[in-house]
């Protein structure tokens, strides 16, 4: 039987005690973001650009609260500052679920130049990074999820087509 | 009267209260005048104060108050929509106006020509807010605190700057501290 992917985030983020999400949507993470909005457990704050999503989610870690954003990978070239002199510069945990664009499946042939920087960026920035490509990868994400508010680190999950099954 | 001025008449106000404070001087100037635990320093990532505050604010009861600058709302201008969508009656957003980039020489902005964040945020669906001049800024903010009701505040000032040393104060304690501050408090 098929898991399904979008529930098992939802249920980890809740199992984890996030309870706030910011997104800037991407046509790939939809359903999960459509998934956080009627979660009870989560406050849903979509944002108008990563980096005030970042904002809102250093703030919402400093009162108390635990918080996650959703993005596409284009959004690493948005908050590369942000992600230095704020999440890092301040030890911020924040786990970062990332649709993965431009890789295999990909039919926007300009997504593919971000894919190209997308990991290299996150090495140079230290981040530790995770890419889910099959089904099961989806497993590890409770494990991940700990790692990030024990380590109080940006941590980027970057989940590409194959893994969602296309577009 | 410059943006300094309007803090230290702040003080008496705010001094309470959770503050977080937007990059480069006005931190500075916090700082230098009434530094304690329940203020935020932001030290880089300029134009995330109102975003930082919100979050602090939905996330906790207390109330917290941005200070923010016209040139760092510019640059952070999809905020106020998003204030406006998320209303969480602890927060006081207040923009000083000084139609200029204090931080880095003073050059104009464009609120300080033909654009108005006071409309701007009108037309963002803000429901409070007040346009004041930088004398009324005290008594203004007394009332936003007062009124439990979620405001934005834009503080017209004159621009200008007086010396002030930089923050030496290593990130994590500014976190620590403050954080430490809020949850005492909410319990």
């Amino acid at each position: 039987m098929s898991i399904d992917v979008n529930e098992r985030i939802v249920s980890d983020f809740v199992k984890n005690k996030i309870e706030l999400v910011t997104t800037v949507p991407c046509k790939q993470l939809a359903t999960t973001i459509e998934k956080i909005d009627e979660n009870k457990d989560i406050y849903h704050i979509p944002s108008n650009k990563e980096d005030e999503g970042m904002g809102i989610c250093a703030g919402a870690f400093m009162g108390g609260k635990r918080s996650a954003i959703i993005m596409q990978n284009t959004a690493i070239g948005v908050t590369i500052n942000t992600l230095a002199t704020l999440t890092q510069y301040y030890r911020i945990p924040l786990p970062m679920l990332i649709s993965y664009r431009g890789e295999l499946g990909e039919p926007v042939a300009c997504q593919v130049e971000m894919a190209l920087h997308t990991k290299a960026l996150l090495k140079q920035m230290n981040i530790p990074t995770y890419h889910f490509h099959n089904e099961s990868d989806v497993e590890e994400l409770d494990k991940i999820l700990q790692y990030t508010f024990m380590c109080n680190k940006p941590v980027a999950i970057l989940t590409d087509a194959t893994f969602w099954k296309g577009y | 009267m410059i943006r300094s001025e309007i803090i230290k008449s702040l003080i008496p106000v705010i001094s309470d209260h959770f503050v977080v404070c937007n990059i480069g001087l006005p931190s500075q100037e916090l700082h230098m005048m009434d530094d304690q635990s329940t203020n935020f320093y932001m030290l880089g990532t300029m134009g995330l104060s109102s975003s930082i505050g919100l979050g602090v604010a939905l996330a906790q009861k207390q109330t917290v108050i941005s200070i923010d600058g016209d040139g760092s709302v510019l640059t952070n201008l999809g905020t106020l929509p998003t204030i406006a969508n998320n209303v969480t009656d602890n927060f006081i957003l207040l923009i000083i106006d000084n139609g200029s980039y204090g931080s880095t020489g003073d050059q104009p902005t464009y609120a300080g020509q033909k654009t108005s964040l006071t409309a701007v945020a009108l037309a963002c669906g803000c429901e409070n807010v007040i346009e004041c001049q930088a004398e009324e800024a005290a008594e203004v903010m007394q009332k936003a605190i007062d009124s439990k009701k979620m405001t934005i505040i834009v503080c017209k000032s004159e621009s200008g700057n007086i010396p002030v040393p930089v923050i030496t104060m290593d990130p994590v304690i500014i976190r620590h501290r403050f954080m430490t501050e809020l949850t005492k408090r909410n319990t």
